[in-house]
């Protein structure tokens, strides 16, 4: 279901222990800085494995999420604008992650592109509620997604290497 | 100048074209419901339901608040269906665009690509039947931001500014399925959910009334197997396939018992699955589960175990004489009816639970602390790394 990499990865990201959404106030408070200590956390441990991948920020009322991702492929950096909204089920259901930039660039993505989850994503996040955050979200989620996806992209052309500046 | 002149009159000339299709064969409204078996009477065959026995009260229709969420393969031709039949009030949600990746499916057509699904399927319903109020909100219900405006709608937007009379569930994904289900429990709304599998040859449709039988959040989601060896299911390559077939199937399953518990007429079945591959209907009944994780389903199952039970009585037509006046091989029935549902986990055959929640949680894991480190200060912290 997951691979050893995967799951050692998953399990150095701090769970979280609130169970809250947007609409609960006081109690959402405490649950989104959970979910800032677990992902700060997160981009540390990346940090130190040198495996830096994403960064991500939120607004005020942390809500809507956005930032970067980025994937190395042949030494060469492919950067990502990543954006999602906080359902307001959340943390029943998950975050749907979107790479707008990609979107009608490849079937595996829903419209505004979302990106299609594996079968097993959704199954392993309702078994852990509320212990999965965003963090969890983006290891199981969009990580997997961007090794198998982005490769096959840069093959058949759909995208190619922009120098970014700073 | 000439040429101006010439451009202008035919410009005249074709908006009267223009208006004069517009006019031609739109009906007008028709204020009551009539019986009569003529051409021009768009309701005769409806009515005809009372002249046969099936509906005792046809016309109560217009009365009646439908919303669907979603119009999508399943929700748009169950918005025509219910157009069809002369609904009252139509409630139309959905955020998406018609595109032509649609148009395997059935109702929108090519030259509505680029319009919003609820206004597009508003113009051609009311063409269809003008007689029908149709209202459209073209947003996404699982943002935090329209949430409490789609509440307020399900709950005050039916013809006599009360709850809609049931909502009925035409999306496709998880997220919005799990916020509808909370607006029901929360405002006591009946509902059906309604699905199509992701590789299009099942589909179900599942009545919820709160506290009296489960809802979504209840059980994991239950899904129709497939019989086919999940390892063979390519998946490479796409999201999503759909079939016009399955998903009028399904939408028929969806108004056929809509139509049937609104106007109270034979059975509403709890869970009807559907098997393309194998034309295997199975039904089934769900009972709510009394540690759902949804507290409002619990309060209204309490509420529900509070009121007296309804008896159903059964309309038994006595036949004077035996059938069969001898039985010559002894032929007799036998009660094959199980007793189920004992616990939730013990679902209908040929139904399986789309995944186990065991004993919560991966278990051991670092919890993230929470210190004294103020929101504000992570989120710099977060920015800054």
């Amino acid at each position: 279901m997951v691979d050893e990499s995967t799951r050692k990865t998953l399990s150095s990201i701090p769970l979280l222990k609130t169970k809250a959404g947007p609409r609960d106030k006081e109690l959402w408070v405490q649950r989104l800085k959970e979910e800032y200590q677990s992902l700060i956390k997160y981009v540390q441990n990346n940090k130190e494995a040198d495996n830096d991948w994403f960064r991500l920020e939120s607004n005020k009322e942390g809500t809507k999420w956005f930032g970067k991702c980025w994937f190395i492929h042949d030494l060469l950096k492919y950067e990502f604008d990543v954006e999602f909204d906080i359902p307001v089920m959340y943390p029943t259901t998950a975050p749907e992650i979107a790479l707008p930039e990609l979107d009608g660039k490849t079937a595996k993505m829903y419209r505004g592109g979302k990106i299609c989850l594996s079968d097993h994503f959704k199954p392993l996040w309702a078994r852990n509620v509320p212990k999965f955050g965003i963090g969890h979200a983006m290891a199981l989620g969009l990580g997997p997604w961007l090794a198998v996806e982005i490769p096959d992209l840069i093959a058949k052309g759909v995208i190619s290497y922009k120098e970014k500046t700073g | 100048m000439d040429n101006v002149e010439a451009l202008k009159l035919k410009i005249a000339e074709l908006e009267h074209k223009l208006k004069s299709l517009a006019s031609k064969n739109v009906r007008e409204k028709i204020e009551v419901m009539s019986s009569e078996v003529v051409d021009s009477n768009p309701y005769s065959r409806l009515m005809a339901l009372k002249r046969m026995g099936i509906v005792n009260n046809y016309e109560d229709i217009r009365n009646f608040t439908v919303a669907i969420v979603g119009i999508g393969g399943v929700g748009s031709v169950t918005a025509e269906m219910l157009t069809r039949c002369g609904i009252g009030r139509l409630i139309l949600f959905d955020y998406d665009k018609v595109e032509l990746a649609n148009m395997n499916r059935l109702f929108f057509q090519p030259h509505q690509s680029g319009l919003s699904k609820v206004e597009a399927a508003a113009e051609t319903l009311r063409n269809i039947n003008p007689d029908v109020d149709i209202l459209t909100y073209n947003y996404n219900i699982t943002s935090v931001e329209y949430f409490d405006d789609f509440s307020r709608i399900l709950t005050h937007n039916s013809l006599n500014n009360g709850p809609v009379d049931l909502v009925l569930s035409c999306v496709d994904n998880f997220e919005a399925r799990f916020t509808i289900n909370a607006v029901c429990n929360e405002f006591n709304l009946t509902w059906f959910e309604s699905g199509v599998s992701e590789n299009a040859v099942s589909g179900h449709i599942q009545f919820i009334v709160p506290g009296e039988t489960a809802c979504f959040a209840c059980a994991p989601p239950l899904v129709v197997a497939s019989n086919i060896d999940e390892k063979t299911l390519k998946r490479d390559g796409v999201c999503a396939a759909s079939l016009p077939t399955t998903m009028g199937v399904i939408a028929g399953f969806l108004v056929q018992n809509t139509l049937k518990y609104l106007l109270k007429f034979g059975n509403v079945s709890n869970y009807l699955g559907y098997s393309a591959l194998t034309d295997f209907f199975p039904t089934m009944n769900l009972k709510p589960n009394p540690n759902c994780d949804d507290r409002n389903c619990v309060l209204r199952q309490k509420e529900f175990a509070a009121k007296p039970k309804v008896e159903i009585v059964k309309n038994v037509v006595e036949d004077d004489k035996p059938i069969h006046e001898d039985n010559e091989w002894g032929i007799s029935l036998v009660d094959e009816s199980v007793e189920n549902d004992k616990e939730n986990q013990n679902v209908g055959s040929g139904i399986n639970l789309a995944y186990t929640l065991p004993g919560r949680g991966v278990g051991d894991g670092e919890n993230s602390k929470s210190d004294d480190t103020s929101l504000e200060e992570l989120m710099a912290q977060m920015k800054s790394i």
